[in-house]
């Protein structure tokens, strides 16, 4: 039997014209994991599914894992180097397939023992980056990260054979969630695609999480197409769009009217696979009936959106466009070496995560929300961009900060702002 | 933006937990904090426990302040604070936390006594924030020596 490849699945559904729904579903209970898996596939839309792993797991923290396993705290995901293999097979067995191939997401910047653990259970797709998954959620410093995951996509292209083909998605377009202006998630995205691509990986995604502004978000994703276009040929890709990864919307309605955007965003911009946000977000870890509702008002709402035909979007005439392509020539020409390219990108602070805490990010750039409601900078610090994008500078209060954070969720819930 | 700038002696250490790797909570109260005046020395997301004991030795701030959202906090939290209180240096230091301490987001009285119970001083629910920010307006701007 032919191994299920993620790749070629989203591939098949983007020809058909359907958008590929994902949920980021983890349990630690693996009843309650394989129920997950079994009603994501029975949902009313395409999907393919997703083992979220816990946040032990990903700081390889595994004696903490085995502890809660064993006096049975609950988890905020999958623990899947903790429980058995025997046990992950009675999760993954007769539901990962080719209809319905399954994602471990995990959020690790030093993820050797995830992979090992995936490819072990006969799983090939998978997430983050060594940037993506390193500046923004852990203390690893950052040539720790590259060098894990210089050995992870070795991993996973090694894995590789005629008809089992691994795939690994850049994390790159969502850093820190919000606040980050779309032209570095761009090119983060595309970095980490390159860098993937250079070391063995032949399917790979580029992502980008939806921001404050939809006009600015389409100009994104397309500028996103434009230069995978350029620098991955002959590489099988695609895009896919995070609902809003920051502070999201109390009220059900705005939680899934905003989804219904993101669905949108999606299907206009030409991506193939959307990872939902639930109603549920603002307050808890999501159960199954969230994610449910979730993936098919998603899987509804795209099927209302139109996808434009070639040439007619955005394309390559948009700020986000040049400021992504000057931000990802300048890194590339650093180095023959993409590892080493990021590496000196961000230490010299051609690369700089506004926001970003992490010590091996310079921390000089700072960014706002305009009055037009797209993302702008403050302080483009040493970033390779114009004098001229920068547009305001004032000293940021917490006050304005929370205002900024909480844009997305007032516009969206009732009685909010605009 | 790491630590308050210029600061040596920080009087307020921001923590997140080990298994945490949210960042906004840890960048706005540091704003906040720094709006009442105090120095602050952010240690950022995902710290092990030996590390947040040895930036008390020698920071030795006035107040901790551990925040929390990924629902692992009070499991977190509770190890932290023993480990903390192990130490007959902090025995009296300032310890509060708060956040999204659990995974169902529910408040949870029986979290809290136990919080408190193991040495926290407070423990503060997501949205109790002007209860904190009075918290921290009455703790001295410079470190206890």
């Amino acid at each position: 039997m032919t191994p299920p490849s993620f790749g070629g699945f989203v591939a098949r559904a983007h020809a058909r014209g359907e958008l590929v729904v994902q949920p980021r579903m983890g349990f630690s209970d693996p009843r309650l994991m394989r129920e997950g898996l079994e009603r994501t596939r029975a949902a009313e839309a395409v999907t393919v599914g997703t083992l979220t792993l816990d946040s032990y797991t990903r700081v390889n923290d595994l004696a903490a894992a085995r502890l809660a396993v064993a006096e049975g705290v609950p988890l905020n995901g999958y623990p899947i180097c903790t429980h058995a293999p025997a046990v992950s097979h009675t999760v993954l067995d007769g539901i990962h397939g080719t209809g319905f191939p399954v994602q471990v997401r995990h959020g690790s910047a030093r993820p050797e023992h995830i992979v090992a653990a995936l490819l072990a259970l006969g799983l090939d797709a998978t997430e983050g980056g060594p940037v993506s998954y390193c500046l923004p959620y852990s203390r690893t410093p950052l040539s720790e990260a590259v060098a894990a995951w210089r050995t992870v996509c070795g991993m996973l292209a090694r894995a590789g054979t005629d008809d089992r083909v691994p795939h690994l998605e850049s994390f790159g377009g969502c850093m820190l969630g919000q606040l980050c202006p779309p032209s570095v998630l761009v090119a983060l995205s595309v970095l980490e695609g390159v860098f993937f691509a250079r070391h063995g990986l032949r399917s790979v995604s580029l992502s980008y999480a939806q921001q404050t502004s939809p006009e600015q978000d389409r100009e994104a994703v397309a500028a996103l197409d434009a230069l995978a276009g350029e620098l991955l040929p002959g590489v099988d890709r695609h895009l896919v769009v995070y609902a809003y990864m920051g502070v999201y919307p109390a009220s059900r309605t705005g939680a899934l009217r905003l989804l219904e955007a993101a669905a949108r965003l999606a299907v206009e911009s030409g991506a193939a696979r959307l990872i939902v946000k639930t109603a549920a977000e603002a307050h808890r870890i999501p159960t199954i009936a969230d994610n449910v509702e979730a993936l098919e008002t998603a899987a509804r709402a795209a099927r209302t959106a139109v996808r434009p035909a070639a040439g007619a979007g955005p394309g390559v005439d948009s700020e986000v466009y040049a400021e992504a392509r000057a931000l990802v020539h300048t890194v590339l020409a650093l180095h023959d070496d993409v590892g080493e390219a990021l590496l000196l990108a961000f230490r010299r602070g051609l690369l700089d995560i506004p926001f970003c805490l992490h010590p091996d990010n310079a921390g000089r750039t700072r960014s706002f929300i305009d009055t037009d409601g797209r993302l702008r900078w403050s302080d483009t610090g040493r970033l390779p961009l114009a004098r001229t994008a920068v547009a305001g500078a004032r000293k940021l209060t917490s006050a304005d900060l929370l205002t900024a954070l909480t844009r997305v969720q007032r516009t969206y819930d009732p009685g909010g702002t605009r | 933006m790491n630590s308050s700038p210029g600061t040596e002696s920080p009087s307020v250490l921001l923590t997140g937990t080990s298994s945490d790797a949210h960042t906004w909570n840890l960048v706005y109260l540091q704003l906040v904090l720094e709006e009442i005046g105090h120095t602050v020395a952010n240690l950022g997301p995902c710290p092990p426990d030996d590390l947040v004991v040895r930036s008390c030795l020698e920071l030795q701030p006035g107040l901790v302040v551990v925040s929390s959202v990924n629902g692992h906090g009070f499991n977190d939290g509770l190890r932290l604070i023993r480990a903390l209180r192990a130490q007959p240096e902090l025995a009296s230091t300032t310890v509060v936390i708060g956040g999204k301490l659990v995974t169902d987001g529910l408040r949870n009285v029986g979290m809290i006594r136990r919080l408190t119970a193991a040495g926290y001083d407070r423990v503060f629910d997501d949205g109790e924030l002007p209860a904190f920010r009075a918290l921290a307006a009455r703790t001295p701007y410079r470190a206890v020596s």
